[in-house]
């Protein structure tokens, strides 16, 4: 507020006392210049008259020679005045518009708007660095989740997509360079509100700045960084930065956890997509001999978790001396017949096409399925806009750099448990994660379920807490609908954390005990209905005991009564 | 010498003493108290006010805030006076007079403020 105001003032300074000056020279000339009234006696015009003479002369608002007509004299003064004062309020005018198209007069203002917003926000909230395809995902997402976030990017373009987006909730966003800790501390990462940091620019020397500052500035807060170089990782891992995407590094396992146990990564797929999407089918990535273009950083990640499983990769490189693989690989671009039959597509299982550039990447896909039609296909989508291209073009497996940022992100800031339970259930058989995955469709149906987190503490489960302290409480118990006891709701609870213990996947007849945490997975809608429960008493006895008791002071008294 | 700074404190202290020149004399007696000398004060006061904008320091919001009490004092003179000459019609009797004039002297308070609050900031720069 203040600055804006000052700026203001300090602009105005000058016209002002052109203003002032202009009017009291003006006033002070008719007060002292003779005049005469109607009977032609001399007479002097009073203060008062020479202000209002002034005033709307000055202004132009009107004419006219008052109280008693002119004498020459002050004809000639009134001239003078009238371009004085003209000139005068000309010259202030112009000032005021020029402040208003001043660059650093409006950013003063927009600055200033944004820091209101923030303050207004009386809602936990994200802070969103960087609003490109990832960003504006995951934007998405926690909005349609009711969750605030607030967003800072370098480019206005982005913050202008933001105003147009159709967001569910008011989404405010600054165009400023979220590396500089100002911002940061604008945008709210000092207040108590503040969840977490999310650093999602498209230069990993940005994010890095910005997990340092946020780190230092709110050491608590939890921050999240994506990084796509291994020593930039390396670097934020340093300093204690909460987690870190890198969606190369991430894709390659989950394609290796997929040649592994189709199961699991179904499992994985389901519990980390976008929900409210339609299920993804499973995949069997077949074993054999997979041919691979493109050894970039994205390259690697795919071989190594190749090799990794026991799967020969054939390589395909348009430069092996810069990407360090002279030798052992076929030198060409893949998008030619040749390339690819020199790196035995004819008895390849699958390929990758692993490029920096789509066009280049479908061009390879649809080339190696006309030399073979049975391959399993895997494509990686740089960009956003490409999205119907590639879904057309029937790949089995799209590598989408910023869904599988944004999915990871969710994960982790909606559901905190859901991390620990994905390493836990890597650690299982494939054959427990295809129990469980037709578990989750039987109670979910073919969308992608919520998952959520569940902590039994005085403001997440204040009527459960109430009655654990006289009674025991089944994990069962809570599972069931509201409405009719007897159904139970579709969800499903995952895991129960205890303390340091953890048990996958608890059975019905687990006591609830005060401060455990608790993952479950559903239907959309079950977390609402189950929250209900959690907060009232009475949904909560009714689904204990069957027993709907009366409320209110009056029917407690009357039940007492009885 | 910086010539913004003459001018700024020239302006402050000419608002004093234009204010004690037309305070001073007879308390409620108009022919002790000159209509111009008010113009003029209100006048120096109103451009040593806007001389005063956009400093953020505490002392500079102290100065406009004794500034803009001086200058609403004076406007309120202004307007007595031109009210009992033009509007009541009663003409400036003791009465008026007095009320105008000890308006002013509050006016003149406030700049005594604002004097001394420049001199107070002059003599910490000891330079």
């Amino acid at each position: 507020m203040d600055k804006v105001i000052f700026l203001f003032l300090r602009r105005m300074r000058a016209p002002l006392l052109v203003l002032i000056a202009a009017y009291s020279i003006a006033v002070l000339g008719m007060v002292l210049i003779p005049g005469v009234d109607a009977e032609g006696r001399p007479w002097h015009m009073g203060f008062f008259h020479a202000f209002y003479f002034v005033s709307y002369m000055a202004t132009t608002i009107g004419f006219g020679e008052i109280p008693y007509a002119f004498t020459d004299a002050q004809r000639g003064w009134t001239l003078v005045s009238i371009y004085l004062s003209v000139i005068a309020w000309l010259y202030a005018i112009g000032k005021i518009l020029t402040l208003l198209q001043e660059p650093a007069f409006k950013r003063a203002v927009i600055e200033q708007a944004f820091a209101r917003s923030i303050r207004r926000l009386h809602e936990p909230f994200y802070i969103v660095c960087g609003f490109g395809d990832t960003g504006s995902l995951l934007v998405r997402a926690l909005s349609r989740r009711g969750i605030r976030a607030v967003v800072i990017d370098r480019n206005p373009d982005r913050i202008n997509d933001l105003e147009l987006e159709d967001l569910d909730v008011y989404v405010p966003g600054l165009c400023a360079d979220a590396s500089v800790s100002a911002y940061l501390t604008m945008a709210g990462l000092s207040s108590a509100r503040c969840r977490g940091v999310v650093a999602l620019t498209d230069d990993d020397e940005a994010n890095l700045k910005i997990a340092i500052t946020s780190k230092l500035l709110n050491r608590p807060l939890p921050v999240i960084c994506r990084a796509e170089t291994r020593d930039v990782q390396d670097n934020m891992a340093s300093f204690g930065t909460d987690h870190i995407i890198n969606p190369f590094d991430t894709f390659g396992d989950r394609l290796g956890l997929a040649l592994h146990s189709p199961g699991t990564h179904l499992l994985f797929q389901w519990l980390t997509s976008v929900p409210h999407t339609p299920l993804s089918e499973p995949l069997y990535p077949p074993h054999g001999k997979w041919v691979l273009c493109g050894y970039g950083r994205f390259g690697k990640a795919v071989q190594k978790s190749l090799s990794s499983e026991g799967v020969e990769a054939v390589i395909i490189e348009a430069d092996p001396q810069r990407t360090g693989c002279v030798g052992y690989c076929v030198v060409g671009r893949g998008t030619e017949a040749e390339t690819l039959l020199a790196a035995g597509i004819a008895d390849a299982v699958g390929i990758v096409a692993g490029t920096d550039n789509d066009a280049n990447n479908l061009s390879i896909v649809m080339t190696a399925k006309e030399l073979n039609p049975g391959l399993f296909m895997v494509a990686r989508q740089n960009r956003h806009d490409n999205d119907s291209i590639f879904r057309a073009a029937g790949l089995n497996l799209v590598m989408h750099r910023s869904e599988i940022i944004a999915e990871d992100i969710l994960a982790q800031l909606t559901a905190p448990l859901l991390p620990m339970f994905l390493q836990q259930a890597r650690a299982q058989s494939n054959q427990w994660a295809n129990e469980l995955v037709s578990r989750i469709s039987a109670v979910t149906g073919d969308m992608v379920p919520e998952v959520w987190t569940l902590t039994l503490n005085e403001y997440e489960a204040p009527a459960l807490l109430h009655t654990l302290a006289e009674d025991d409480v089944y994990l069962g118990q809570v599972m069931r609908d509201l409405r009719e006891r007897d159904h139970l709701l579709p969800c499903l609870s995952l895991m129960l954390q205890r303390g340091s213990e953890t048990r996958l996947i608890p059975a019905e007849d687990v006591a609830l005990r005060s401060g455990d945490r608790l993952l479950f997975c559903g239907k959309a809608g079950a977390m609402q209905r189950m929250q209900r429960a959690l907060y009232n008493g009475n949904v909560l006895r009714y689904l204990l005991t069957g027993e709907e008791r009366p409320d209110g002071w009056v029917w407690r008294a009357l039940k007492v009564r009885h | 010498m910086n010539l913004e700074k003459v001018v700024f404190g020239f302006f402050i202290i000419l608002a004093l003493t234009l204010n004690f020149g037309f305070f001073i004399g007879e308390f409620d007696n108009p022919e002790h108290h000159n209509v111009y000398e008010l113009f003029a004060v209100i006048v120096v006061n109103l451009i040593a006010t806007v001389l005063k904008f956009g400093d953020r320091t505490q002392m500079g919001a102290l100065l406009l805030a004794t500034s803009l009490v001086a200058d609403l004092q004076l406007l309120v003179a202004a307007v007595v006076w031109g009210y009992v000459l033009h509007i009541s019609g009663t003409g400036l009797d003791s009465m008026a007079m007095g009320s105008i004039v000890s308006l002013a002297g509050g006016a003149m308070l406030a700049n005594i403020v604002s004097v001394v609050l420049l001199i107070i900031e002059t003599a910490n720069l000891r330079r």
